[in-house]
């Protein structure tokens, strides 16, 4: 979401000096001074993230860490406290995170709502039990932290890190920029996050991202930041990239925006990620919302998150999708042009009885009916790096 | 060629008009992937939206510097809407319009003027 500030009231990151040295085109973004492009622009940053590695400065959002106040000792029995702290939030198993893993989920409203999306992290050192690694939207981490907080009450200190730099490397070639500078790193599995050294100081680094490619996201202390992104950008595979081309990569994924494709009137289920939801936990009727979770999970949702391949103009959000017949179904809630697939497409919420592959639809694009095919999600295949012998869940 | 604020440009040749964008608003936009041009016969009034050009990003409206009859529209950039970044100022061209008024060229600024306006923007 952007928010509109005068500039001298907007928040700088740590690399905001270095994106203006390198000619980056500057716009206010969720209450911070952020690059939405560089030089080459936004089509050809996404191309190159595709084909290449793609350097992000999204140091704007919200990681943090949230710790017991008191730790047993028992790595287990730490983990499943600390667990219990944030479960009662979100509609993830986070009890069941393995050491050295990492998890999408939803914070939820009592109605079921998606309040944010975020990652949640256990550490892989016993000594680290009873300690989350947690990233939010940058948009919603006031709400986010003092929500986490308040539910921790006594028990958990929530500490924020987002005075630090938060960097992705993605892309194919992502693996083999950042291992050079910092060996090791290529080992990490995809959903997975671990120390490394780094220049005498320590980065949290996990293998994850928001483009469907291959890649990392670095938590650096802000000193080391400035350093951090000059090495990577000294290696020629490697180019800057703005948060116009995170957008286009994101929605090519088929990753849902906080926002604009989910919002606190949507459900994990109608939002088409009920693989965020523990089913453990929706048996167990432990979740925010779990009358209409299981509703939802019984009959169906009133209406699906779907993708769609546009004809002519793109359909960007706020585009009415309609039947063939013209009958209103839903609402366009992020849409483009997509630089790899040549086409426009877009993402919106339609009944489920017209959500399958294949379904023909309309859009409507200033006044006229264009057509709009529904595709399966992701537009562009995901290339995670995930462990031969033990594949995700996620699909 | 004549100018407007708005960063169209006009060339006239006897009473037709080609029109396009300036290099400065392609530049602006960033890649066009996609142009939406009137179909020949249309009227068009001066200072309305004439035709809309697509970045990635965005949509952005072009508007109609003068009044007239579009008599033809640039199919080129159906297939090849990049023209527009890559000759804004010749093989970018958007439409052409038969003008029903040549005093309203005349009010349009000229080069000088219009790189002048650049700098104080």
């Amino acid at each position: 979401m952007t928010t509109a500030l005068a500039a001298d009231t907007l928040l700088s990151t740590p690399l905001s000096a270095a994106h203006r040295l390198r000619g980056a085109r500057m716009t206010p973004f969720a209450g911070y001074d952020m690059p939405v492009s560089y030089a080459a622009g936004v089509l050809k940053e996404h191309l190159w993230t595709r084909a290449h590695a793609g350097l992000f400065d999204v140091s704007h959002m919200g990681p943090a860490f949230l710790s017991l106040t008191a730790r047993s000792g028992d790595p287990a029995a730490d983990h499943a406290r600390v667990s219990a702290l944030i479960e009662p939030l979100i509609c993830g198993d986070i009890a069941g995170l393995a050491p050295g893993r990492l998890r999408y989920t939803l914070l939820l409203n009592a109605q079921g709502g998606i309040i944010d999306d975020l990652m949640v992290g256990r550490p892989a050192a016993d000594g680290r039990q009873g300690e989350l690694y947690l990233v939010v939207n940058a948009a919603t981490k006031p709400e986010d932290f003092a929500l986490i907080a308040e539910a921790a009450g006594a028990k958990g200190r929530l500490t924020r890190a987002d005075d630090g730099a938060l960097i992705a490397v993605q892309g194919p070639e992502a693996a083999a920029v950042l291992d050079g500078l910092i060996p090791g790193v290529g080992d990490l599995s995809f959903m997975s996050f671990a120390p490394f050294g780094f220049e005498g100081e320590s980065l949290l680094i996990s293998r994850s991202g928001y483009t469907g490619e291959d890649g990392f996201e670095i938590l650096s202390p802000a000193s080391l930041a400035q350093t951090l992104w000059e090495r990577l950008l000294a290696d020629e595979r490697a180019w800057p990239i703005g948060l116009g081309a995170r957008d286009s990569l994101r929605l090519e994924a088929g990753l849902p925006l906080y926002g604009h494709d989910i919002d606190a009137t949507t459900s994990p289920l109608e939002a088409n990620l009920a693989f965020a939801v523990s089913k453990r936990r929706l048996k167990a009727s432990t979740l925010r919302g779990a009358a209409r979770l299981a509703k939802e999970a019984a009959e169906g949702p009133s209406r699906l998150r779907i993708g769609l391949k546009v004809e002519g103009a793109p359909a960007r959000e706020g585009a009415e999708i309609t039947g063939v017949d013209g009958a209103p179904l839903g609402l366009v809630t992020s849409g483009g042009f997509s630089p790899s697939l040549g086409t426009p497409i877009a993402m919106g919420y339609a009944p489920p009885a017209l959500a399958a592959p294949d379904t023909d639809l309309r859009v409507t694009v200033r006044g006229r009916a264009q057509g709009a095919r529904v595709v399966a999600m992701p537009f562009f295949p995901h290339r995670y790096h995930r462990p031969t012998t033990k594949p995700e869940t996620r699909p | 060629m004549r100018f407007t604020k708005d960063h169209e440009w006009v060339e006239m040749e006897g009473e037709i008009a080609t029109v396009g964008i300036t290099a400065y608003a392609a530049e602006q936009l960033g890649d066009v992937v996609f142009v939406e041009l009137p179909t020949p016969g249309a009227t068009l009034k001066a200072g309305a939206e004439m035709a809309v050009v697509e970045s990635v990003k965005a949509a952005s409206d072009v508007y109609a510097p003068i009044s007239g009859e579009v008599t033809a529209a640039n199919a080129e950039l159906t297939d090849n809407p990049q023209s527009v970044n890559d000759a804004p100022e010749n093989g970018g061209w958007l439409v052409k319009i038969k003008i029903a008024d040549p005093a309203q060229v005349e009010s349009l600024m000229d080069r000088d003027a219009y790189e002048a306006h650049l700098r104080s923007l």
